[in-house]
Order: C-alpha cells, then sequence, then structure tokens
C-alpha cells in the first residue's frame, strides 16, 4: 500500500496536492490523522508494556532476563539479556532520529541559504535514517537469534511470551518505518521532494518519532530495571 | 490552499541544526548515564535506582516529543491528541503494575 501511495505521489504529485483535504481547524487532516494514529499506539505500547510488567518474575523455568539459572538437570543458563548490544542498537535508534529531523529540515528549506550541500541533501539524511533503522532490526535479529540458540524461545516462559512479544511489536513498527523512509527516498530520486511535499515527510517522521520513544521507555523498563 | 500554507498553518518556528545536535548529545549522554548505572551494583541495589532511571526515561521521553516531534512548537491540538491518550496509557499501566505486580516485602 505505500509502495502504492509512493508511486501515485511521485507521478502525480500536483493531483494528490489538490485532493488534500483540511479540517475547519485549518489543519491538515493527515497531520491530525497521524497524531490521532500515535496517541492509539500509546495505548497499545502500554498494554504490551505493563503485560510485560506483570508478568515479570512470574517465570517457573528459565532462562531469565537478569539472573542465571540451573535447570533440574543441571544446565547453567546465564542472564540472558545482553546490555552492551542492546544499548549499542539504541544510540543507533537515537541517531536515526536526529538524521530523520535533517531529513524533515532539508526538505523545509530546501533552495535556502545555508542549506546547502549535505545539509540541504534530504536524500542522504533519508537514506541514513533508513539505514540506521535497518541496523537496529540487524541488532534485534541477533538478539532473537542468540536468545533462541541460548533456549529461550515465546514458549519457553512468560519471560519468553511478554518479551518477544513486546520487542516483536516494535521491531515490526521498525520494519514498517523503514519501508515508508525508503519510499519516501524513491519518491525524492524520482522527482524530488521540496518544501511543498514537507507534510509527508513530517507525518513519517512523527511516525519514526514515535518508534524511538517506545522503545526509550522499552530499553529501560525491559533491559535496564532488573 | 497549497500543501506549503498548510503545513505553515499546522507548523511554528522549528529547532535549528545546532539545536538538533544539542539533543542529539543529551540523549546519548543521559543513555550512557543509565548503562552506566546498571553497571554500578551499589547503586542498582540502593532504593534510588529505579528512581533515577525511570526520571531518566521520562527526561529522554518527552526531549524527543518536544524537540524531534515538534510538539513544543506544534499546535495545541497534537498535544492535545497525544497527552490525552499517553495519559490513559501511562494510568493504565500503573494500575495494572500495582493491582497485579506489586508484591509487599514480607
Amino acid at each position: 500500500m505505500i509502495v502504492a501511495n509512493a508511486a501515485a505521489v511521485a507521478s502525480g504529485a500536483h493531483e494528490a496536492h489538490e485532493h488534500t483535504h483540511y479540517t475547519t481547524t485549518s489543519l491538515d487532516n493527515r497531520k491530525i490523522a497521524i497524531w490521532a494514529f500515535i496517541g492509539s499506539e500509546c495505548m497499545l505500547f502500554a498494554s504490551l508494556i505493563s503485560t510485560y510488567l506483570v508478568y515479570k518474575g512470574r517465570s517457573v523455568v528459565g532462562p531469565f532476563p537478569h539472573e542465571a539459572w540451573t535447570s533440574p538437570a543441571g544446565q547453567l543458563f546465564k542472564p540472558i539479556l545482553n546490555i552492551p548490544v542492546t544499548s549499542a542498537s539504541t544510540f543507533v535508534l537515537l541517531m536515526s532520529s536526529l538524521f530523520m529531523v535533517l531529513a524533515l529540515a532539508a526538505v523545509e528549506n530546501k533552495g535556502k541559504p545555508g542549506y546547502e550541500g549535505l545539509q540541504g541533501s534530504s536524500k542522504f539524511w533519508l537514506l541514513a535514517t533508513a539505514l540506521a533503522g535497518a541496523t537496529f532490526l540487524g541488532f534485534q535479529a541477533y538478539e532473537f537469534t542468540s536468545f533462541v540458540h541460548e533456549g529461550l524461545t515465546i514458549r519457553t516462559n512468560l519471560f519468553g511470551t511478554s518479551f518477544f512479544t513486546l520487542t516483536g511489536f516494535h521491531g515490526t513498527h521498525v520494519a514498517v518505518g523503514v519501508l515508508w523512509l525508503m519510499t519516501l527516498l524513491f519518491i525524492d530520486i524520482r522527482r524530488g521532494l521540496g518544501p511543498a511535499d514537507a507534510i509527508i515527510v513530517d507525518i513519517c517522521a512523527l511516525y519514526w518519532h514515535f518508534v524511538d520513544v517506545v522503545w526509550i521507555a522499552i530499553f529501560t523498563l525491559v533491559y535496564l530495571i532488573k | 490552499m497549497s500543501n506549503d500554507r498548510a503545513h505553515a498553518d499546522s507548523t511554528h518556528e522549528h529547532p535549528s541544526w545546532k539545536q538538533y545536535k544539542w539533543v542529539a548529545l543529551w540523549l546519548t549522554l543521559i543513555t550512557a548515564l543509565e548503562v552506566w548505572a546498571y553497571y554500578m551494583p551499589a547503586f542498582v541495589a540502593s532504593p534510588m535506582y529505579k528512581p533515577a532511571i525511570l526520571v531518566m526515561m521520562v527526561i529522554k521521553f518527552a526531549i524527543v516529543v518536544m524537540f524531534y516531534m515538534h510538539l513544543k512548537y506544534d499546535n495545541k491540538i497534537f498535544r492535545v491528541l497525544f497527552t490525552g491518550p499517553l495519559f490513559i496509557a501511562a494510568c493504565t499501566l500503573i494500575a495494572y503494575v500495582f493491582l497485579f505486580a506489586y508484591r509487599p516485602v514480607g
């Protein structure tokens, strides 16, 4: 659907502008919609995080997030969370938010003094954001794979179920964001994004930053609180 | 009405490049502080650890929402659309944790 929309926007940007609807508040309806969507997403992630917290410490069998565990068969399981790796992926996601605002600033100010070269290159910043998002997903794939190798799956215990559901939902949101960013990059390469298109980049940026703030909460509540 | 006009109507002055980089630096520093605190066993064992780390989380959350999502500069309607559900979500989370996860010591 995103790609189909991208093709429509890329081929008929002016027609798309004519069909934009505005509300009585004089605000763009798409921006109101994305904020309403983000509000609903707050509730979705709050339910997932509260499920994780309610089940925290109630797993009957290991592996556990912060404590070592010896199985009845005598096998020793280390604490499963890898804080250094997750800290690196958190840093990458935080930097992706910086790249995203720089991409939006480049689109909004295209052609203005002070926005020449790299500073005004929306293509570069959109690509950097998408690459940072893809890197975060790579870290998550590594983490999930290593957990499975260490004996934790979504069916192992309550921790595994709530952890994989929460972080899996977040990872899916990041993947959708990366696709969205690649779509904007495609449009930018095809016809160029200028100040008139700032709203479509702004909407994507809001989604991307929301994914970032959700991770800020997950990183603290899941990884850092023992 | 052009998209330019609509965008101008819904947004106000955004932070500059320099401010964005300062925001990124602060976010990185707070994250580094959180991770450093995690590796201090004496601090983790103290009753101050959880409140401190939660405060740092809230600060980072607020910085991203205010400066990167431009909620500080944008129309009040967006603020209401975000903070309303966020408040309900936070209250629900806290209520669930106290109802089901709170275990009194002893």
